[in-house]
């Protein structure tokens, strides 16, 4: 199908050309959710400020779980680079158990997310209070539904991997994977930024 | 293909502790610095683009491969695109800063001016 | 229950409904039946609805297309009835409302864009010298998806109610609170859908295109419809995105009481405003740059020139592509954003003036001292030309700000997108259509029937649009479902060039049928003295499209290639060439995706997650399945070849 040649070196992922464009259409799929996302803080950013009779974010924010939310999705982050890092070393064993910390993290990130939305809905901010708090919940919701598509996705991939073994294509599909969960990082990175901390200041 | 068959992961820790050191001292700019608001936002942004940086190049090995410089470019067009839709949308929405001087309310207010000259 | 389904299921009351309803059930039960009595449903399934050939998606998408042109174009001949004397009692007001939204969907979204990305489809691979996309499995869910959002929002229609709130769909008027029901999620579903097909093509192709060019082929050697196809790939990439999130929001507002667009909760239906044109400014570059591209292969091909100007081409489309996600504004001047903002829009929007001038400079200089042909595809670019000058002019007048608060909401404006999307996109269908038409089936569509059905349109277009500038400045406004009598012989005047539009639309359709009976076949597959590397192929052309890849030596790959005698058939380097297998996993997920969004629509969450269990489990599947293609053996390659090449020699 290709013009261009296979490769016999280099990591297992980049060797045929086909699962080289696989990864190359990933990176532009991130492109389009980067777009994404951006129409999500733009949207975000004009409804700030418009809670209508809901509280203000300043009054629900809390700083602590905030950070504790953002320590555990970097530290998946880093255990999943970790995780593609054993991979490109041929280690099946070493990719397979930093997948699952990966994971685990994630879910732990999820728990702590469920958990602030519950919070916020007692506290009498809820999807349908205001324009600010539609916005917050879709913005924050669809980054969690990444997540949690992330962990279902990866977790499919751990039963191909363990059947398997470390072939070209579990290589491609696991860098892919790996892909998607440090942009997941990136875009949380500036949730964190944009919606926690300047919500806390303004 | 950096990072290859290299036993200790060194890139990846250099990444995870410097993200470590900005998500801190984007979270101490907010509520600990005492700067203006206005200095508090320029900043944290700044680092918050620091951190994708990171992710990009660090762990995500953007540049790998020949196609290497489309997934960078691809990546600078996503921001530019991102820029435009965030910066374009919030400028576009605030209805109008440049009439209605006098009535010298918030954009809230004049917004609302605004909707009741439409109908 | 029987109560739900008269009142509130079926669209009941309507002659019209009632006659559209009848001719469904009978078109549905003809189909069932003409497959059975010919048994031809497993020829159905296994040639068609489990292809991921770009080929036959390609034409599927095609098909599709003029079917919904069929729609659309019956849409418009309604609303012209009703408007063209005062006092028509026709249409009711809401009816009208329906009408003139589907005909806007459907135009834009479910014809233009399906016409120029079933075009691409089948040229592409082949211009580049590939042997399918990137993607091909990828690209049948594009289709699939494309094609069940279409069914979806057509048929509202006749269950439920259709949409009426215009293509624009503007809050708070496609609201929960103004606009109760399903008619509405109709749109937000149907366009999801579709979109997120659309953004796989857009992905699709630009990985194509960037990896998968035949070697020597640079960039700036590739012919200049692949640079369109490039450019508008990547717009819908970006662009895409902004839809599915401005629809999603939407959605969420009618079925689960969010407050973006709302008048309550501090929401900013302005908002909607804002982000459906964030992307609907790059859609409209998305349907024109892909006919631009068809205009400069045809006006070359037919000038029997290179194209004049080719890296001017190119760098117009890229300034074209930038500057299309900054001007979103001028769709909505009038909300009073402030002298600034529109000021900063009024001035982007002339400067894409620019590199258009540029390319119709370059076509003109194309045609300048070349041996013109007077083919059909070459009289569609000759009279997209004088036409899409006019719409770009006029679309430089409603480009100053403060002169559209006097055109803005008139007929004025009507006139204008329809100057430039008819002229530019439908004539650079059509002109695509026919000139691809050979290597699509083996055999041209007449050239008399062909002329009779450009005249009648062209025509019947200018006689329909023109006159809609005067009624704009008369002050007749858009979307009004009737009219005052000073602007009547005006409209009688429209009304009759619509008349015209439709036979020359029929005529077309009837030369697709004359010409498959009677056209000569193609023996060979250059049938125009072509330049680029689909016309290097047999026709029709084999599943693998190029026995040997060629190699390209410079612009215009083709046209070397016959001045040195090459063909892409060389008998000593053959390989056994690797192909994706069928798969009818795309269909059947969009089939539960079809499902899942009829459950949205009416709010029927179980049917909705029974549907996207369906679509998840589609996925599941398709994850685990690890079957990678099948290799072509070099004697199947050989067999094939001579027996295409045979008559050739």
């Amino acid at each position: 199908m290709s013009a261009e040649s296979d490769l016999t070196t280099g990591p297992l992922e980049y060797r045929s050309h086909e699962d080289r464009m696989t990864i190359l259409g990933f990176w532009i799929f991130l492109g389009a959710e980067i777009a994404l996302f951006s129409t999500l803080f733009a949207t975000y950013a004009v409804m700030f400020g418009r809670t209508a009779k809901a509280p203000s974010p300043a009054e629900l924010f809390e700083l602590p779980m905030v950070l504790i939310m953002t320590f555990l999705l970097l530290t998946s982050s880093f255990t999943c680079g970790i995780a593609i890092h054993e991979m490109r070393r041929g280690s099946l064993k070493g990719l397979l158990t930093w997948l699952a910390v990966t994971l685990l993290l994630g879910l732990g990130f999820l728990g702590f997310e469920i958990y602030e939305f519950v919070h916020y809905a007692h506290e009498g901010a809820t999807l349908p209070s205001s324009a600010f708090w539609s916005s917050f919940f879709v913005l924050t919701g669809t980054h969690g539904l990444h997540v949690l598509l992330g962990i279902s996705w990866a977790s499919l991939l751990i039963v191909q991997l363990r059947r398997r073994g470390l072939t070209q294509v579990t290589s491609r599909k696991m860098f892919v994977v790996g892909l998607y969960w440090h942009f997941l990082d990136v875009i949380w990175i500036f949730i964190f930024t944009s919606v926690y901390l300047i919500g806390m200041v303004v | 293909m950096s990072g290859h068959s290299e036993g200790f992961p060194k890139k990846h820790i250099v990444g995870f502790l410097g993200s470590m050191v900005l998500t801190i001292a984007a979270a101490w700019a907010a509520v600990g610095s005492g700067l203006p608001t206005p200095w508090i936002i320029a900043s944290i942004m700044v680092m918050a683009v620091i951190q994708a940086g990171i992710q990009l190049f660090m762990f995500m090995h953007m540049t790998e491969t020949e196609s290497g410089g489309i997934q960078v470019g691809n990546m600078l067009h996503a921001f530019f695109i991102a820029a435009i839709i965030i910066a374009g949308s919030i400028w576009t929405m605030s209805f109008g800063y440049a009439h209605n001087h006098d009535d010298g309310g918030s954009g809230e207010m004049e917004m609302e001016n605004h909707q009741d000259m439409e109908e | 229950m029987l109560d739900f389904l008269l009142n509130e299921f079926l669209v009941t009351g309507d002659p019209l409904i009632y006659g559209a309803m009848v001719s469904m059930v009978l078109v549905s039960i003809a189909i069932v039946y003409v497959l059975t009595y010919f048994k031809k449903w497993g020829y159905l399934w296994r040639e068609w609805l489990t292809t991921v050939d770009h080929k036959k998606i390609g034409i599927m998408y095609i098909i599709a297309a003029i079917a919904m042109l069929f729609r659309g174009g019956v849409d418009a001949l309604l609303m012209r009835t009703q408007l063209t004397l005062p006092g028509m009692e026709f249409l009711n007001s809401q009816h009208y409302n329906e009408i003139f939204t589907t005909h806007g969907t459907i135009m834009i979204i479910f014809m233009a864009m399906p016409f120029l990305i079933g075009l691409m489809n089948f040229v592409v691979p082949l211009q580049i010298g590939a042997r399918d996309v990137a993607f091909p499995f990828l690209n049948a869910v594009s289709f699939w998806s494309f094609a069940i959002g279409a069914l979806l929002f057509n048929l509202s229609f006749v269950i439920g109610g259709s949409p009426d709130a215009g293509w624009t769909n503007y809050a708070p008027m496609a609201g929960p609170n103004l606009n109760p029901g399903p008619n509405i999620n109709y749109y937000l579903i149907g366009l999801q859908i579709s979109g997120i097909g659309t953004l796989a093509t857009g992905i699709n192709f630009l990985a194509t295109i960037l990896k998968m060019r035949a070697p020597g082929m640079t960039l700036m050697r590739m012919p200049i419809f692949t640079w369109s196809s490039l450019i508008t790939s990547l717009i819908i990439t970006f662009a895409f995105p902004i839809l599915t999130v401005a629809l999603a929001l939407m959605t969420i507002d009618r079925i689960f009481g969010s407050q973006f667009f709302t008048l309550t909760g501090d929401g900013m239906p302005m908002m909607w405003a804002n982000l459906f044109w964030l992307w609907g400014h790059p859609e409209v570059y998305i349907v024109i740059l892909p006919a631009f591209g068809i205009f400069s292969e045809v006006i070359s091909t037919f000038a029997r020139k290179q194209l004049f100007g080719y890296k001017a081409m190119v760098w117009s489309m890229v300034i074209i592509a930038g500057l299309s996600f900054v001007v979103w504004v001028h769709h909505f001047f009038t909300m009073g954003a402030g002298a600034g903002v529109n000021s900063f829009f009024s001035i982007t929007t002339m400067l894409i003036s620019v590199p258009t001038g540029v390319k119709i400079f370059n076509w003109l200089g194309t045609m300048y001292k070349g041996k013109i042909r007077f083919d059909t595809p070459m009289l569609w670019a000759l009279g997209f030309i004088p036409c899409f000058v006019l719409g770009g002019v006029t679309g430089v007048m409603l480009a100053m700000a403060a002169a559209d608060y006097q055109y803005h909401n008139t007929y004025f404006l009507v006139a204008h997108f329809h100057n430039v999307l008819i002229a530019g996109t439908v004539f650079g269908c059509f002109a695509g259509l026919t000139f691809w038409y050979p290597k699509m089936f083996g055999h041209k569509m007449n050239e008399t029937l062909g002329k009779i059905s450009f005249w009648f349109f062209l025509i019947g277009f200018n006689v329909c649009f023109l006159p809609m500038y005067f009624l704009g400045f008369a002050g007749m406004p858009r979307r009004t479902y009737s009219i005052e009598p000073e602007w009547m012989p005006l409209n009688v005047v429209s009304s009759v060039g619509a008349v015209l539009m439709a036979v020359g639309f029929a005529v077309f359709v009837y030369n697709i049928y004359y010409s498959f009976r009677y056209s000569p076949r193609e023996t060979q597959g250059d049938a125009w003295d072509g330049r680029a590397l689909e016309w290097a192929t047999t026709t029709p052309v084999p599943f693998y499209n190029f026995a040997t890849v060629p190699k390209v030596e410079g612009p215009e790959a083709y046209w070397l290639m016959k001045q040195k005698g090459k063909t892409t058939y060389d008998k000593n380097n053959l390989e056994p060439i690797h192909m994706p297998s069928d798969s009818g996993v795309p269909f059947i997920m969009m089939a539960f995706m079809f499902v899942a969004g009829f459950g949205l629509v009416w709010e029927w969450m179980i049917v909705a997650i029974a549907g996207l269990i369906g679509v998840l489990a589609c996925m599941f599947i398709r994850s685990f399945d690890y079957d990678h293609g099948f290799h072509v053996s070099v004697e199947e390659i050989k067999e094939t070849e001579e027996k295409a090449r045979r008559e050739e020699k």
